[in-house]
């Protein structure tokens, strides 16, 4: 993105706006970072309700007899046990094994797949989805979906309430379609970033101030608040999970990264397989742990990890855990520095900064 | 408005003079903008600082900023409140959460800072 270039906004900017939303330029969009405030947004959905315009986020459909060939050869992880309606997180990786983007596909009809990809992301993956979907065709269909989330423990009885709709059933990564939301026809998957019970909401992208509206009075007797970019930083962090750009990117592996699980060795060929065997076989040389540091100076992405007074890595992400009440990160390490309890030094404004190795999630719902 | 009984720089600090010396804090635009600060970084009593120059760090759940000495000289008192309860920046800025007492060591530099209305001004053009 190029100082002065249009940022792009999702149609419920003037909902934002009035809701008191900060906006800042992100990913090439225009989005609230925060409304009331990032601990107090970060901490409504830990134990209440949060409401997330994720708009900004791509939509692309493979459809087709060729699209589960197609989807399979871009994933790491196997989509061949995927019902119509459910849905599973997976990297998509380069020849090299680096990953090009997270993302979550859906099976949304027997031969059409829904892939929900990053924004900053957007248009790289189009591009190389369409260099290795063919002949499946590939369709993006991204400036007609608004996304929303709403996470939290009450997020269930909130989209009931807005719905009219049992939403009980619907299991983790699962999607139901016909939803109706003040009449707009949505479709509802059990998904989010922020390690809480929690729903994603496609509408139709005019449609989409509508349902925020039914949502945040359906969610107003459960203490429901919009939450920004912020908050979800810090939440999505807390719960353990990557950030692309940041944590992972086309220099890493999903071995390196607590990733290993999304790579399917028992699946036909896919791209990056070679590589991603040969580090499984051989070992990484270096993983992303999480750490937690003491004091109270939060070691930021970026800053320097050292072991045994070498330089070791950068931090990833590190932020202050607004639930832990202190700094917590994730970052490459060598190998022998990796495992759980090992001790770490991190170079904030000039200073060394103790920390340890942690497992990963920081933070699990009870 | 902003209080018109001291002045301010361009990063946001501000500077009150009381019994020759130099109260010195971040304004209360300053903190909203950071939101939720977490932790702050001051010099040690004796520290000599350079105007414009970084003299310490606030940390918010979001982010790390310099603080910026307004005025050049000797740190004379940190406040010890405020790093025990970095909150209290978010709370009274411009009060008790006061950051250091200095002692100029070049007095003409306070005729650089801006005063109330050109920081109000200043401010007014950021916030648009």
């Amino acid at each position: 993105m190029t100082d002065g270039a249009a940022l792009r906004r999702s149609s419920l900017y003037e909902a934002h706006r009035a809701a008191g939303g900060r906006m800042v330029p992100f990913a090439g969009w225009e989005m609230p970072v925060q409304y009331a405030g990032l601990v107090e947004e970060h901490l409504a959905v830990r134990t209440r309700v949060g409401l997330f315009d994720v708009s900004h986020m791509g939509e692309v459909q493979i459809v087709g007899p060729h699209a589960l060939a197609a989807v399979q050869r871009l994933i790491t992880n196997d989509a061949r046990p995927l019902a119509v309606g459910q849905g599973l997180y997976t990297p998509m990786c380069n020849p090299e094994g680096g990953v090009i983007d997270d993302l979550i596909v859906f099976r949304t009809a027997d031969q059409e797949y829904l892939l929900v990809v990053n924004a900053g992301t957007h248009s790289k993956d189009l591009a190389w989805i369409q260099e290795h979907a063919a002949p499946a065709v590939v369709r993006d269909i991204s400036d007609g979906v608004a996304l929303l989330a709403l996470q939290g423990p009450r997020a269930e009885a909130v989209l009931a309430d807005a719905s009219g709709t049992a939403l009980a059933g619907l299991l983790p990564f699962h999607r139901l379609d016909g939803v109706a939301v003040q009449g707009v026809p949505v479709a509802v998957t059990r998904t989010g970033y922020t390690g809480e019970d929690g729903f994603e909401i496609a509408s139709p992208w005019d449609a989409a101030p509508r349902v925020w509206e039914a949502l945040i009075e359906a969610g107003r007797p459960h203490g429901l608040v919009p939450v920004g970019l912020g908050a979800r930083d810090t939440l999505r962090l807390e719960a353990g999970m990557m950030l692309y750009g940041q944590d992972i990117d086309e220099t890493t592996s999903p071995l390196e990264a607590p990733l290993a699980w999304t790579v399917k060795f028992n699946k036909e060929e896919f791209i990056g397989r070679p590589v991603l065997e040969r580090q499984r076989r051989e070992g990484v040389a270096r993983r992303l742990v999480g750490f937690e540091a003491g004091g109270r100076a939060i070691p930021r992405h970026g800053c320097e990890i050292r072991v045994a007074g070498e330089r070791a890595g950068t931090v990833t992400s590190g932020t202050f855990s607004p639930s832990l009440r202190r700094p917590i990160g994730m970052g490459y390490v060598p190998r022998a520095a990796s495992a759980r309890g090992g001790g770490l030094e991190i170079e904030v404004r000039g200073s060394p900064v103790p920390a340890r190795v942690v497992r990963l999630p920081f933070y699990r719902r009870a | 408005m902003f209080p018109t009984d001291r002045r301010y720089t361009r990063d946001h600090e501000w500077a009150q003079k009381e019994n020759g010396r130099v109260r010195i804090g971040i304004t209360s635009f300053a903190a909203e903008r950071l939101s939720d600060i977490v932790f702050v970084e001051l010099p040690k009593e004796g520290a000599e600082v350079i105007a414009g120059q970084a003299f310490g760090a606030i940390e918010s759940v979001k982010a790390a900023s310099d603080l910026y000495a307004p005025v050049s000289g000797s740190v004379v008192e940190v406040n010890q409140a405020v790093i025990d309860g970095p909150e209290a920046l978010n709370q009274d800025p411009h009060g008790s959460a006061w950051m250091v007492v200095m002692e100029m060591s070049a007095p003409e530099e306070w005729d650089q800072l801006l005063d109330s209305e050109a920081y109000t001004a200043l401010v007014g053009a950021e916030q648009t």
